[in-house]
């Protein structure tokens, strides 16, 4: 039973890497007039549908997914979710 | 020696690598499309600069699976020679040929300059015709040259004398440790942000960059 499962995926800069581009959108923040916003960090937000006959395979595929390519390890966390979308029954 | 120039889609620093190695310096060169996946006739490889893949995702990151860099891993660990330029170095760190990665420049600017880079090491065929400590001029143009590396990893590239050029003036992309190249530690395999290619006709105003693919020949001329 072929199941699609909608992947939602977060890459995020681990905490010791500096992200210049987020102190330059908090300088933005500033002139916006929000001097009370802090520590602005920018990451990715990935989605894609995966397609297992078995939830476990698919966590495992999603991780390799994220730990090869979506995310570099050197410098980036991910986390996801998996949502089912669709499941097709039937003979394969 | 024989020359390989890898081509990505988006890469486009190629043509100038092989006007240096098979225009300049006369040796049999051939560009290598991605998808090809014979490189045993090559004795060095070279990563051009440019744009792979857009730089989508992350520099480098999507080149890494093209075929032929499955190739150009198992030729680097056969101990044949690797260069990557630019775009070419941040596919080695992807391809974790190398260690560390290059991040976004600090100031958040493109920089298009030429910069001193002080020779740190010999210890790589590609840099045995410089001297160490010597100071040497070259292009870059980047907006992702940052060098990082997690503490450990920082000190074991030092600890082993893997750093082959660092910038001697001020540090243009906030590189840890001033980091312009490194190798590994074989040292048949040298990264760098720096165009050495865009340095070795003397018309474009520099020819310091020449001397990096002229060691190589200087060395397969002494052992023959």
């Amino acid at each position: 039973m072929q199941t699609k499962y909608l992947a939602k995926i977060f890459v995020t800069l681990r905490p010791s890497v500096l992200d210049p581009a987020g102190v330059a959108v908090q300088s933005g923040l500033q002139q916006m007039g929000y001097d009370n916003v802090e520590n602005v960090r920018i990451g990715k937000y990935i989605e894609l549908t995966i397609t297992s006959n078995d939830e476990t395979k698919a966590r495992q595929d999603m991780n390799r997914i994220c730990d090869q390519m979506l995310a570099n390890p050197v410098i980036e966390n991910y986390r996801f979710d998996l949502i089912e979308v669709e499941t097709q029954t039937g003979v394969f | 020696m024989k020359f390989g120039v890898v081509v990505f889609p988006g890469s486009n620093c190629d043509r100038d690598v092989a006007y240096v190695t098979r225009d300049l310096l006369g040796q049999p060169t051939r560009m290598v499309w991605h998808q090809d996946t014979d490189i045993d006739d090559l004795d060095a490889i070279v990563i051009p600069g440019g744009f792979s893949y857009g730089d989508y995702l992350r520099c480098g990151a999507i080149a890494r699976f093209s075929p032929v860099m499955q190739q150009v891993i198992t030729h680097a660990e056969k101990g044949k020679l690797v260069l990557g330029i630019c775009n070419g170095f941040q596919v080695l760190t992807e391809a974790g040929l190398l260690p560390g990665i290059l991040t976004r420049n600090r100031d958040l600017h493109f920089i298009c300059d030429r910069v001193p880079l002080t020779v740190e090491s010999q210890n790589s065929p590609w840099m045995q015709a410089y001297n160490t400590g010597e100071v040497i001029t070259l292009p870059i143009a980047h907006g992702e040259g940052r060098f990082y590396a997690n503490q450990a990893t920082l000190s074991e590239i030092e600890d082993n004398g893997q750093v082959v050029l660092r910038y001697a003036g001020e540090n243009p992309n906030g590189s840890l440790n001033n980091i312009a190249g490194i190798r590994n530690r074989q040292g048949n395999v040298v990264g760098m942000m720096p165009h050495p290619e865009r340095a070795s006709d003397p018309m474009l105003g520099g020819d310091d960059g020449l001397r990096l693919f002229q060691g190589l020949l200087e060395k397969v001329a002494a052992l023959t």
